[in-house]
């Protein structure tokens, strides 16, 4: 049954007409030798080569340096400022959380119920606060970003700042950038904060850790080196989060279906490409 | 004046643009008629350098754009102003912020001035109090009015216009056509309209170019393209029951 389905769609359109030889020959002599994979590998090769050109036209010079810097403290309310409810309301969970799960686990009298208070504040220095946040922003602001420039491209916007000699890679996404690499470092920090504070009232809440014990784990063994690998990481999500949505949504075309698509394929690829280089960074720091 | 000589554009395989030469006349408006998939739209993207060219030239008053780097194009683009068929208005500015801002990108005026500039463009397309309305709360002719005003805010040379009167009624389509004629007049500029219409055609066309399959078929005047025999010429003005019955009349 299932092997008579591929068949049929193989040989037959979306409107059950049987395609034609040559139609077949074209499509298998376009795609068919080379196998899935390699096609896939192409594609991801194909976007990265037409990313890296793209990208360089954003450093490029602005036209009006006073428009351009207008234009980020817009993106600093649009990409920053209006995202803060969101980061406040999931890291406060994620903190409390985390306190519960790392008291529930703690069952042994040989470790000490400071221990909580550490664990949390390493998770969230470490791990949830740059990355976890990172990824919903990646939902949140990179489908809002392709979206919009997606919705530019297949309204004319995009040429019509073309025609006009406006840079327009620069003008729309140069702002979107700088305002994220500018504010996300703040919303980490705000994040780990809101976190620990989470945790705080999650222990005296449920009574499983005191607030001295908490806050005597929170302050122990502190790295500071660890805020500075957290921010460091927090600035390449950045940038990744306004570039790629912002890539996919600058090379729409076709229609609202399109935009719909570009901005569902940017976030995906936005999650991946983070907790790649999450992999990464975390290798090249922490070793 | 803009001169094409010997224009091609291929997208791979597909040749689009074949060796098309033409002349676009100051103070007139210059038509480009021709089918669907014709490579109308190609043509004009070529000619403002959102597409490179093949080989062949594009020259706006003897300086050749074709072969302009980026940079030097931009000072030939500040020239130009263009009309897209939905507008393209940038929905997050008002009508005066829209009309603003070429201005503010490419000229050092003050705010009062660009603000005095952007309500005489008003003015001029016949919309003195729309300045502080958003794209959104317009409707498709003042959508086209208000993309009009931020085209000639500039003072631009050049005035392209990718189908100005599609999805307008016909009376609206005609304000446009006529907007479109007498700013051509007014501020000499060399205008290129790309439409199917035949009304517009026949209402503001001075210089007219059918394009077919990508090659410049025919090219006349209003009065000669009502009497040509040319057969695909023809079967493209004469298309509808209301032009072969124009067709008899004028036959007649």
């Amino acid at each position: 049954m299932e092997r008579m389905r591929i068949v049929r769609r193989l040989f037959m359109d979306c409107k059950g007409n049987v395609r034609t030889n040559i139609e077949l020959q074209l499509e298998f002599s376009a795609i068919g030798r080379i196998p899935k994979f390699s096609r896939n590998y192409m594609g991801i090769i194909h976007h990265i080569g037409r990313y890296v050109l793209w990208i360089s036209k954003v450093f490029k010079r602005p036209e009006k340096w006073r428009i351009y810097r207008q234009r980020i403290f817009e993106e600093v309310q649009n990409l920053g400022y209006a995202s803060l409810g969101l980061v406040a309301i999931v890291s406060g969970f994620m903190g409390a959380v985390l306190t519960i799960q790392l008291a529930y686990n703690i069952d042994s009298p040989l470790i000490p119920l400071y221990t909580v208070g550490l664990g949390v504040r390493d998770s969230l220095i470490l791990e949830f606060s740059p990355t976890i946040i990172s990824i919903i922003l990646a939902g949140k602001v990179g489908s809002s970003i392709a979206g919009e420039i997606g919705t530019m491209r297949v309204t004319d916007q995009i040429d019509a700042l073309d025609i006009m000699g406006v840079n327009s890679t620069n003008y729309l996404v140069g702002p979107k950038m700088i305002a994220a690499i500018i504010c996300n470092p703040f919303i980490v920090i705000i994040s780990m904060i809101l976190g620990l504070v989470g945790g705080y009232a999650a222990g005296i809440l449920t009574g499983e850790v005191s607030g001295n014990t908490f806050i005597f784990g929170i302050q122990y063994w502190f790295q500071p080196f660890y805020i500075t690998y957290a921010l460091i990481k927090t600035v390449i999500f950045a940038i990744i989060i306004t570039t790629v949505p912002a890539y996919f949504g600058y090379h729409t075309s076709g229609g609202a279906l399109e935009v719909g698509k570009a901005s569902t394929i940017s976030v995906v690829y936005s999650i991946v490409i983070i907790l790649t280089f999450n992999l990464i960074l975390t290798q090249m720091l922490l070793q | 004046m803009i001169e094409l000589k010997g224009l091609n554009k291929s997208f791979g395989d597909h040749h689009v643009l074949k060796d098309i030469s033409a002349q676009f006349h100051k103070g007139q408006v210059n038509i480009i008629i021709g089918q669907s998939g014709s490579g109308k739209t190609v043509l004009t993207k070529c000619m403002v350098g959102l597409h490179d060219v093949d080989s062949g030239t594009i020259e706006y008053d003897g300086v050749d754009f074709a072969s302009m780097s980026f940079k030097e194009k931009k000072s030939i683009r500040k020239d130009i102003g263009m009309l897209f068929q939905g507008g393209a208005l940038f929905d997050s500015m008002t009508v005066e912020g829209n009309i603003m801002f070429p201005l503010s990108m490419f000229t050092d005026q003050t705010l009062a001035e660009r603000r005095a500039r952007s309500q005489f463009c008003l003015d001029r397309v016949n919309l003195p109090n729309a300045a502080k309305l958003l794209p959104s709360e317009l409707s498709g002719g003042m959508k086209k009015r208000v993309a009009i005003a931020r085209a000639i805010a500039t003072n631009p040379k050049y005035l392209f216009c990718d189908e100005p009167n599609s999805g307008l009624d016909p009376k609206t389509g005609l304000v446009i056509d006529q907007l479109i004629k007498e700013i051509t007049e007014e501020y000499q500029i060399t205008t290129i309209v790309i439409t199917h219409d035949m009304n517009s055609v026949i209402e503001i066309g001075e210089n007219i170019q059918f394009i077919y399959e990508g090659e410049k078929w025919w090219e006349g005047s209003k009065e000669e393209i009502l009497r040509t025999e040319n057969k695909e010429v023809v079967d493209f003005v004469y298309a509808s029951k209301f032009m072969k019955r124009v067709r008899a009349d004028l036959a007649k």
